[in-house]
This record gives C-alpha cells, structure tokens and sequence, in this order.
C-alpha cells in the first residue's frame, strides 16, 4: 500500500506533539468550545503556552501513530475513540476534518520541501480515513 | 471581516511569494491534483504531468490574481469583478473546489516559509482565501 511508506516516513513529526491542537485552536477559534477546562486560551500566545493543550497534542498525536502503524485496520483501531467522541466528547465530525488539514499544514511547515505533493496526497488519504473512522460510531 | 493587523500579516507574507508565483503557483495546482482528483475533471484539456507548460502558465495566472486581491483587499468585489464573471458564466466552477485550492495554496506557503507561516498568518490566509472565493461564487445564482 503506497500510502504506508509516504505515512512511514514523517512519522518524525508524531514527536512534535504541541503543535497540531495549538494551531487549530487558534486557526478556528470555535473548536475551543470543547476544552473549556483546559484553562486560559484567551489569546495566541495564550493558548501556545497552554500546558493542557500540549499535553492534548501528545495524546492525539500518539493516536495518529496508532494509524501509521494499523494502516490496514483504521476502522477498529478507533472503533473505541469513535465511541468516545460520540457519547462523552459530542465532538462534531466536521472537527476531524479541520484537524486533518491542520495536521497537513503542520507536516508542511516542518518538512518543507520534504512534504511533496505525492507526500502530502498519501497524508490527505490518512487524515481523511481517520477522520471517517472517528465518525463511524456516531449515532 | 480581516482586521488591520491580518491584513499586515497577509501583505508581509505575499513579500515571500513576489518573483515565484509561477513556481507556487504550478506547486499548488500540482498538490490539488494528486491530493483531490476529482478537481482534475475541470481539466480535460490539459497536459497534467509534472511541471507541464500548462500548470505553469496556469499557476502564474492564478497567484498573479491573488496577488492583485492581496493589493485590493478593502474592495475585493471590484478587483475581482471580471473573474467573478468569468467564474460564474464561463467556468462554473463548484466552489466546493475554491476551498481545496485554498488549502492547497496555504500548504505551499507552509512548505516555502516554514515556521514563518505561524498560526496566526495562517489564520489571516485562511480568513482572505475564504472571502476571495465568497466573491468568485457571488455570482452564480
């Protein structure tokens, strides 16, 4: 599966856990409503210092490694979390879309001329399957 | 609505883009393509391989348009009247597409000016390729 090798090679960027959640928050400032208790995110510079929000990056970062690494099984490897956003979280679907491209951006700024077209071809595939996946347990 | 410091933010970061609107442009087209193919079906007519004379030339009109927007941000309607037209008439774009080029075009700037293209420029671009694509699709129906 070609989209396992593009994956493969920038799973470097999983150790940059801060940045992705950081810059959605501050790109589309309404997904703020769902960390409401994640303290002061009152401004850019606010929400780039949140310690709860970089320890979030970690968490959702690791879970796309779970992704890199299950390329083959996106769908059960997060059946639970679907369930989790669905029934604890009430997180709109539409938000794993916006992640996504944050994600893409993230990949960009960091790998710059690495993150090729076809680099980032393979990547839209995954953030897309993920974010399909994260919506499969809705209901 | 783009505050004053955005509009700033936009008109420093498009300092970056003078002098390569033809490579950013074919850059970005290119990633369109291979990241959503549906896009290529607007098309038929052209050679669609690598760095192609036609995604060059194409590229270049496209960013030289956005560059004219950058300069005509308070008056976006007029400044992009006849494209409107052109869209609207000719082209028929679905504007569904104006969003995946627009996301296409903010990777390229990701990819070109690294950790340059903070948060907060991108979130001024996001906020003026929205509204340059509000004002192509304004004339549809």
């Amino acid at each position: 599966m070609p989209l396992a090798t593009e994956a493969d090679t920038n799973t470097q960027v999983l150790n940059r856990g801060p940045v992705s959640p950081s810059r959605l928050l501050i790109v589309y400032p309404w997904t703020q409503r769902f960390f409401t208790s994640f303290g002061n995110l009152s401004s850019p510079g606010a929400i780039l210092h949140n310690e709860k929000v970089h320890e979030h990056g970690k968490k959702v970062l690791t879970s796309f490694g779970e992704a890199v690494k299950n390329l083959d099984h996106i769908k059960q490897t997060f059946a639970k979390l679907s369930e989790l956003h669905c029934d604890k979280l009430h997180v709109d679907p539409e938000n794993f879309k916006l992640l996504g491209n944050i994600l893409i951006i993230v990949l960009g700024v960091h790998f710059t001329k690495e993150f090729t077209p076809s680099c980032q071809a393979a990547w839209q595939k995954l953030v897309s399957a993920v974010a399909h996946a994260l919506a499969l347990g809705y209901h | 609505m783009l505050t004053t410091d955005e509009k700033q933010l936009i008109q420093h970061a498009w300092e970056k883009v003078l002098g390569h609107q033809e490579d950013f442009g074919a850059e970005a087209l290119e990633r369109m393509f291979l990241s959503f193919p549906p896009t290529k079906t607007y098309f038929p007519h052209f050679d669609l391989h690598h760095d192609s004379e036609q995604i060059r030339h194409h590229g270049k009109k496209v960013v030289t348009a956005l560059g004219n927007a950058v300069r005509h941000m308070d008056n976006l309607s007029e400044a992009l009247s006849e494209l409107s037209n052109l869209h609207a008439y000719n082209l028929r774009v679905d504007p569904v597409n104006f969003k995946l080029l627009g996301h296409c075009f903010q990777v390229v700037l990701a990819v070109h000016l690294a950790d340059e293209f903070t948060p907060q420029v991108q979130v001024a671009y996001d906020k003026f390729l929205e509204a340059v694509s509000t004002v192509l699709a304004e004339k549809y129906r």
